[in-house]
């Protein structure tokens, strides 16, 4: 039992003080897969912002998105056009949704608008399996410019490796980020997008079309869902099991609140490095593969104590 | 013509309040019983072979009625939406599997029944975030239960005794002396075994959701905190509704693996089924018996319709096929919930309505 105890309490503190540069290491990886959610938890916060709906298709539009971008350019359409072509099919997408699906359900319970987000993803998986096949791709990152080496940094003798993509999808993460604050706080259209989603009503009265602001959360979504597949994809690959990781946006999003985006990115940074912290150090107690449920056993236990997340508005209820 | 329920006057509260008051109703379901007890084991469905109608469309669409009206009992009935249904047939199956290997002389039938209530246990104990969360929260609380047990499948080697293919391959096992599992069993038993297991579940659901625990369940749905003001209690109600869908789907569980698939390895508890049942209580009718079997039955059959068709008339891949079907259902679901968000059973319910007045149109 005392030994049991060690290895809970003791033992991973000890590892991680005699080995501090692998510790960084992990820290490091920790943070890019926290980035990473925290872009998909993004997708999610800004349609659930804009319309009350929770989209579980947001995981499946980032790997249509990077399989859209990759199978253009196997096609042989330049990168940069591809790119191009790509955001011109997710603003199809936006638009179609909101047409076909998101109009025809207005005033419906939330219930009902997340299943239909359910099949719009059952769509987009048969969709995109029959368009450009089942099998794994390899995203074209030198092919959009990004950085592919790495650096080794040596403090005191030890050795931390940062792959340059990590470190541009880090920074990338951060500009997308700031950009969407600016849009949001500073043009005429994020205004309108706050009012929707303070109070829907209102913002009908002072003659701020629904239908348009729907459309642009939904792109915007599938923007921030371009970035998260590119990165992804350049990180692993782009298949479609990157769906079930992007499920893990779903505890992100229980941190950090439904509506709060940076929750999002907070909630995404505190999973994804105490996800890998867990996996590396307490991961053998269990024996391995906890990275699959720590997420959201976290989240779960963080459930029980603040319902809302972090950042959440306080929930109040009346009959 | 002949659907009309003129002149049958109900003289006793009992009359009143039973389950099928309408007696052509109750014609109908002897009918409906009838032929699959009597005409499905013997003859199979018309125009398909016998083995293929018992084992690949009525065996399954049995097993998996079961699993909607369990998922139904959550959802429909108490409104708490669940993606771990997959993980909880897991529960089912993997527990039945250790009994099997604990009481090896037992009766399977009473062990498959029995694995049910470790199920309803482990739902019950995964449904307790839901006495202080709810609606997408709690989604994030049923995922945690899907990929934690799913995960438990894959590490925990005392699940599936120490096999190295980390698979539960079922033993034979005999009930008055016909073999029911195993893979001599013959199609019609495990047929009749199945059908006998939903058949009694089914009166079983029936009952509770007419009952005061199903109305408690009900009031939850519709307003919790209103419920909660006029003495239902959300802690039993709750748990109650997440042990009896457990139970059901831990049930449905260990038939498919111990009647159905003869074997199995956490691929057929993933996530995915999880979503697949959730169409089919969609597709059904939320909050409806008669729509889970309608629901399981479409859902599983479509998709082996359409690929038969596809390779028959057009003589187009199965691969492409699956793509297909896959995005059918996903329109159909947009679909269906945009034209009738109650489901299969709705329309089934608007049918018989034409069908008393009919032929005026009021």
């Amino acid at each position: 039992m005392d030994g049991l105890i060690y290895d809970i309490f003791a033992d991973p503190f000890v590892q991680m003080w005699q080995m501090p540069d692998f510790l960084i290491q992990v820290v490091w990886e920790g943070f890019v897969a926290g980035i990473l959610y925290a872009l998909i938890a993004l997708g999610f916060v800004l349609i659930f912002k804009a319309s009350g709906i929770f989209n579980f298709a947001q995981g499946i539009m980032v790997v249509f998105s990077g399989l859209t971008l990759v199978g253009l350019y196997e096609l042989g359409v330049p990168a940069f056009l591809a790119l191009a072509i790509t955001l011109a099919v997710m603003y199809a997408l936006a638009f179609s949704v909101e047409r076909l699906v998101l109009r025809n359900l207005v005033n419906q319970p939330d219930i009902i608008l997340f299943m239909a987000t359910i099949g719009l993803t059952n769509v987009l998986i048969g969709a995109g399996q029959q368009i450009f096949g089942g099998e794994t791709k390899t995203m074209i990152t030198e092919e959009l410019f990004l950085p592919t080496g790495s650096s080794v940094w040596e403090p005191g003798g030890g050795l931390v490796i940062f792959q340059h993509i990590d470190i541009a999808a880090a920074l990338i993460a951060a500009l997308l980020i700031v950009c969407l604050a600016l849009f949001f706080s500073k043009t005429k259209v994020g205004r309108a997008l706050r009012a929707v989603a303070d109070d829907h009503q209102a913002s009908l009265s002072v003659g701020i079309s629904l239908n348009n602001i729907w459309v642009i959360t939904w792109f915007a979504a599938g923007i921030v869902a371009l970035v998260a597949g590119i990165m992804w994809g350049a990180r692993s690959d782009v298949s479609f099991s990157l769906q079930i990781i992007a499920l893990k946006a779903l505890p992100v999003l229980v941190l950090g609140g439904f509506t709060s985006v940076p929750g999002a990115i907070v909630g995404g940074l505190i999973i994804g490095i105490g996800e890998k912290l867990f996996e590396i150090y307490w991961g053998p107690l269990f024996g391995s593969g906890v990275e699959g449920w720590f997420a959201y056993v976290i989240a779960l236990i963080f459930l029980l104590f603040r319902p809302q997340g972090l950042f959440g508005e306080k929930i109040i209820e009346r009959v | 013509m002949f659907y009309r329920e003129a002149g049958q006057f109900k003289s006793s509260y009992k009359e009143d309040m039973q389950a099928f008051p309408i007696r052509e109703d109750r014609i109908g379901i002897i009918i409906w019983l009838l032929l699959a007890y009597l005409y499905v084991p013997f003859f199979g469905l018309p125009g398909l072979e016998y083995g293929f109608a018992l084992n690949a469309i009525m065996i399954p669409v049995l097993i998996f009625t079961i699993t909607a009206i369990g998922l139904n009992i959550l959802v429909g009935y108490t409104g708490q939406i669940s993606l771990g249904t997959g993980a909880f047939m897991g529960v089912g199956a993997y527990a039945c599997y250790k009994l099997t290997t604990y009481f090896p002389e037992t009766n399977i039938i009473i062990l498959i029944l029995a694995s049910g209530f470790v199920s309803a246990f482990v739902g019950a104990l995964f449904g307790l975030p839901s006495l202080r969360i709810k609606g997408f929260y709690l989604v994030v609380a049923t995922l945690a239960a899907q990929f934690f047990l799913e995960w438990c499948f894959i590490r925990v080697g005392w699940l599936y005794n120490y096999n190295p293919s980390g698979a539960i391959e079922v033993p034979q096992r005999e009930v008055f002396g016909y073999v029911v599992t195993g893979a001599s069993a013959e199609p019609a038993t495990r047929y009749i075994v199945v059908l006998s297991i939903l058949v009694l579940l089914t009166v079983i659901a029936g009952n509770l959701v007419r009952g005061r625990i199903g109305r408690s369940w009900m009031m939850i749905r519709d307003m919790d905190i209103a419920a909660e003001l006029i003495g239902v209690r959300p802690l039993r109600a709750k748990l109650s509704a997440f042990a009896v869908s457990s139970y059901y789907c831990g049930v449905s569980g260990a038939l498919m693996v111990f009647l159905w698939l003869g074997a199995a390895e956490v691929e057929s508890f993933d996530v995915n089924h999880s979503f697949l049942y959730l169409f089919m209580v969609i597709f059904g009718g939320l909050g409806s018996i008669t729509g889970s079997y309608m629901g399981a039955a479409f859902i599983w059959t479509f998709p082996i319709v359409l690929k038969e068709l596809g390779k028959s008339l057009f003589d187009i891949d199965p691969i492409v096929m699956e793509n297909v079907s896959l995005i059918a259902i996903g329109i159909m679901i947009v679909f269906i919930l945009i034209k009738e968000p109650h489901g299969l059973a709705r329309l089934w319910q608007l049918g018989k309505q034409k069908l008393r007045i009919w032929p005026f149109a009021h």
